[in-house]
């Protein structure tokens, strides 16, 4: 048992998915060749001026309501200044000392060894809005080359209270606020591309202390599974640099992924004077209380919420529950699939057994194998008797990237199931009257026999026979 | 030819048909020909490109379309406005050999009204300066007297309308860069109020400070063109959104039972006699209008220089950072990104510009914020009250534009403060946010140009044009001497 307690808080800045940027009305869509999306204001020609995309102050009040902070009536922009080639103005547009919104928290669920799972309220100090820096690249030799693509697409910066005791607890954070994020559309939740970034403060204190210690900055950790090796190793190598009676210097450090490694990138003797100071091109912004109810009025509905409703409504288990809130296009698909079929829980196993496999996401939106309603049609047949559930998940497989209804498919595949009593007691007398030997041994209580039976039986009619018919008629041909 | 007329009287002439634009960019070209060299008023010229334009607008006129309210009119436009295609260096070396590929917003609106835009004038680098002797292209000279400064930062400008190579000219005015130029050449300079011109396009010196506005040979002139370059604007989230007045319209209304304040603190040590005296002599003319001249007090102007130097420079700061040497511009190559921008910005900025980024460096900086920033700000607030508090008074504020007429080029080059000082009358106003304008109202014993200020409340620019006309009537300067 270490005597020390990791103290952590975190940094997130979120894309607000916005068409255009936060300053200017050039697109934002990723991937485009370098320097196509841009225009005298996100590449500070001189002269050009700021004006605020009002979807980008949607966006930010929508994740301040569902982070539950105070959204301040009256907030104001600040210049950020600094030299960079990816900042083309030498200063960022954000807020600082008035951000739009304070005072908010957020509720994870933290596993503990051997223990029930409990939920932790971690603070959220603010959250405010700024914008983007291009992207300088390094791999030409001699020359760096600069993207302005991404310059001036509107972010929000989340700042988290120093809450946090472990990295499991840090990794849980940020998994939350990702979901949050994608669940209310906001941002796409990609690691990968950078649209959701992580830095994470990092101190350590001798259990019991009250008093923060030190701390040092991990910068742009693009992946949780690098936010917690990097955390685990920053607070065993300042447990170390302690228990070598060293001191921690407050720096600001990176994730080397190679190494798996953190590594001095400046210390605060080396840090910038950013010179703060309110932003004159642009007028307080004000978000009125009127605002905030249309924004509150229209949130989609926050996962956690989701979740509590598909087990109370739906009658899901809070597994099937997580399981199905995986993605909000998931849910949409679920809720839609079990509205027109009627059985939610039947419609749950189906999806997590069969439609998840083949659902591949991006962003915020996600491509599916098959419509809800051939899954809702599918199902009904099975329901009806019209096919059993193993054929079911054939003729999934055959529906999938077709638009043939279910129906059709079972007529191609000559599935319709066998339900004529008589034709099925037939088949049922001819496989008991030609095997003798294993309706003997099922008699004198050989029980594993009855499988045998019913193998053959569906063997003989191509697995078109109902099943429960099947069962009936054997075990009256077989007196068991 | 165009030195007969007034803005409006040569509109009126291309209008009809009677002079076409054309002849009157040959008369243009030729005058800048003749005086350019003497003056340095303009930076850049491109004469196909004015032929060009006049073509346009005969054209237009032939086709039966009606024209603009500048129709032919030759205007001058400060080099620190983005004309797409053509240089725009904001009399710096660092932009050498910029042109933008966008139009100011005034720009395009100058343009709409088939104004024939002449070229590019002469200013202090980045708007910096009051004599226009911190121009990467050498000062400009008086027209009244070429060893003498036109003023600055605009003083370019005012050069070229004054020499009338231009019958009016943008200007840009930070804490008196476009009154006190009009002061000293003896034209009329408007300074809007803040938010009524859109700043989009206008290479930026103090953000909040930074008005476009109109230089002319006479008032009415000075009324159209503000006419045409005002209104909201959905590319600068400062402009305001509120209709414009008939500005040209106001320039016959009558001033009877009008009271005009006179700032006692504005008369004190460093204003010249010559100066004093004619001011108050416009303003007894005034009296005898009708008007009603009452004496009011500005307490805090005497925190005007500090203030503007404090917030102006650090907003500048800021501003001046994108000139990195990235994307565009100069760039002095160097062995590292740092020695880059250093070497770049040490080979492209001069003096003066240095002097005011590293001060409003200074004052940003942590743990001085709060000491002058912040401070400055609070002051602000206080000299914006002085107004607001006065107008309740009065409906204009009238008081000399400048302490001095022009003073000799070089004579104050050395001295920092002294240039400072020459902006004190015109710096509140800026801060205020409030309209001011400059008219000729008498000359010094030399015959140099003497400007009265002034200064209405926040959107009443109509009052300065009622005024002013009224100030004009009773003294309308010639043509310099030495000027045909």
């Amino acid at each position: 048992m270490s005597r020390y307690e990791a103290v952590i808080g975190l940094e997130v800045h979120a894309q607000l998915l916005t068409r255009t940027k936060a300053f200017c009305s050039c697109a934002t869509a990723f991937g485009a060749p370098p320097n196509t999306q841009v225009c005298p204001t996100c590449l500070g020609l001189p002269g050009a001026l700021p004006v605020l995309n009002g979807k980008a102050v949607e966006l930010a009040v929508r994740t301040a309501l569902a982070l539950d902070c105070a959204v301040r009536q009256e907030s104001i922009f600040a210049r950020k200044n600094y030299f960079y080639p990816d900042l083309p103005k030498g200063y960022q547009i954000s807020q600082y000392d008035r951000p739009f919104s304070e005072h908010g928290h957020l509720d994870i669920t933290v596993e503990k060894k051997g223990a029930e799972a409990v939920t932790k309220r971690a603070g959220i100090t603010r959250v405010h809005m700024e914008e983007d820096a291009g992207k300088n690249t390094h791999d030409r030799g001699d020359v760096s080359v600069v993207d302005l693509n991404r310059s001036g697409t509107a972010l929000v910066e989340i700042v988290g209270d120093p809450d946090l005791r472990s990295a499991d607890e840090a990794v849980e954070y940020l998994k939350t606020v990702r979901e949050i994020l994608v669940f209310i559309g906001v941002n796409d939740g990609n690691l990968e591309e950078g649209s959701f970034r992580c830095d994470a403060n990092v101190s350590i204190r001798p259990v019991g202390e009250s008093k923060f210690g030190t701390r040092t900055e991990l910068k742009n950790i693009n992946s949780f599974k690098f936010v917690r090796e990097a955390i685990n190793y920053e607070i065993a190598r300042q447990e170390s640099v302690l228990e070598c009676g060293g001191k921690i210097i407050q720096e600001t450090r990176g994730w080397d992924e190679k190494a798996s490694k953190t590594f001095s990138m400046r210390s605060k003797e080396e840090a910038q004077d950013y010179r703060y100071f309110p932003e004159p091109d642009l007028p307080p912004l004000v978000i009125t209380e009127a605002f905030i109810e249309t924004v509150r009025s229209t949130m989609p509905e926050l996962p956690v919420a989701k979740r509590a409703r598909f087990v109370r409504d739906h009658k899901q288990t809070p597994y099937a529950a997580q399981v199905l809130t995986t993605h909000p296009e998931v849910a949409r698909f679920y809720e839609e699939a079990g509205a027109l079929h009627g059985d939610f829980v039947k419609v749950g196993n189906f999806v997590q057994g069969e439609v998840l496999r083949d659902v591949r996401t991006s962003g915020l939106s996600a491509t599916f194998p098959v419509t809800a309603s051939q899954v809702a049609e599918l199902l009904k047949l099975v329901d009806a008797g019209d096919i059993s559930g193993k054929q079911a998940k054939e003729v999934y497989g055959k529906m999938v990237g077709t638009s043939k209804t279910p129906r059709e498919w079972v007529s191609e595949l000559g599935m319709q199931q066998v339900t004529d009593a008589a034709a099925i007691n037939t088949v049922c007398q001819r496989v008991v009257d030609a095997n003798p030997k294993q309706a003997e041994a099922l008699k004198t209580g050989k029980v594993a026999m009855f499988g045998y039976f019913v193998g053959q039986v569906m063997k003989e009619t191509k697995g078109s026979a109902n099943p429960q018919m099947v069962n009936d008629a054997l075990k009256r041909i077989l007196g068991v | 030819m165009i030195e007969a007329f007034s803005i409006a009287e040569l509109a009126t002439k291309v209008q009809s048909g009677a002079v076409s634009a054309t002849e009157v960019a040959h008369d243009v070209i030729a005058r800048i020909e003749r005086y350019n060299g003497r003056f340095n008023a303009l930076v850049s010229v491109e004469p196909a490109r004015i032929l060009a334009q006049a073509a346009a607008v005969d054209q237009k006129r032939a086709r039966g379309e009606a024209l603009g309210a500048l129709a032919g009119v030759p205007i001058a436009i400060k080099d620190a406005i983005c004309t797409e295609g053509e240089s725009t260096t904001a009399g710096s070396k660092i932009l050498r050999g910029y042109a933008p590929p966008y139009d100011a917003t005034v720009i395009a609106k100058l343009r709409k009204a088939d104004a024939l835009l002449t070229g590019k004038t002469n200013m202090d680098e980045f708007a910096m300066g009051s004599s226009n002797e911190n121009s990467a292209y050498g000062s400009a000279k008086n027209p009244w007297d070429d060893t003498r400064t036109p003023g600055g930062s605009s003083g370019g400008s005012a050069a070229a309308v004054a020499s009338r190579m231009a019958l009016g000219a943008l200007g840009s005015d930070t804490g008196g860069s476009i009154r006190q130029p009009a002061s000293l050449t003896g034209t009329v300079g408007v300074k809007p109020t803040y938010g009524r011109v859109s700043r989009y396009g206008l290479i930026a010196f103090a953000s909040s400070l930074d008005q476009i506005g109109p230089f002319a040979t006479d008032v009415r002139g000075s009324a159209r063109l503000l006419e045409v370059i005002a209104g909201h604007d959905g590319h600068d989230a400062t402009s305001l959104n509120v209709p414009i007045d008939g500005y040209e319209l106001a320039c016959s209304a009558s001033l009877k039972g009008l009271r005009v304040g006179v700032p006692e603190e504005y008369f004190a040590e460093g204003l010249s006699p010559d100066v004093e005296g004619s001011v108050r002599a416009a303003l007894a003319r005034l009296e005898s209008d009708g008007c009603i001249i009452t004496p009011i007090k500005l307490p805090h102007t005497r925190f005007a220089v500090a203030t503007y130097y404090v917030i102006a420079t650090a907003e500048a700061s800021s501003n001046l950072a994108r000139f990195d040497g990235v994307r565009y511009g100069l760039r002095v190559a160097s062995p590292s990104l740092g020695e880059m921008y250093g070497a770049t910005r040490d080979a492209g900025f001069g003096k003066e510009v240095k002097r005011r980024i590293l001060l409003g460096t200074f004052v940003l900086s942590a743990g001085y914020y709060d000491a002058y920033y912040l401070r400055a700000q609070k002051m602000r607030t206080l000299i914006r009250r002085d107004f607001e508090e006065a107008f309740k008074k009065v409906d204009v504020i009238a008081s000399p534009t400048a302490p001095t007429t022009a003073f000799k080029l070089g004579e104050k080059a050395d001295d920092p403060l002294a240039m400072y000082l020459s902006d004190i009358y015109t710096l509140p106003a800026s801060l205020a946010g409030v309209p001011a304008l400059s008219v000729p109202c008498g000359a010094d014993q030399g015959g140099m140009p003497i400007g009265l200020q002034l200064v209405a409340p926040p959107l009443q620019e109509s009052r300065l044009f009622t005024f002013a006309s009224a100030v004009e009537r009773h003294y309308a300067p010639t043509l310099p001497t030495g000027v045909q």
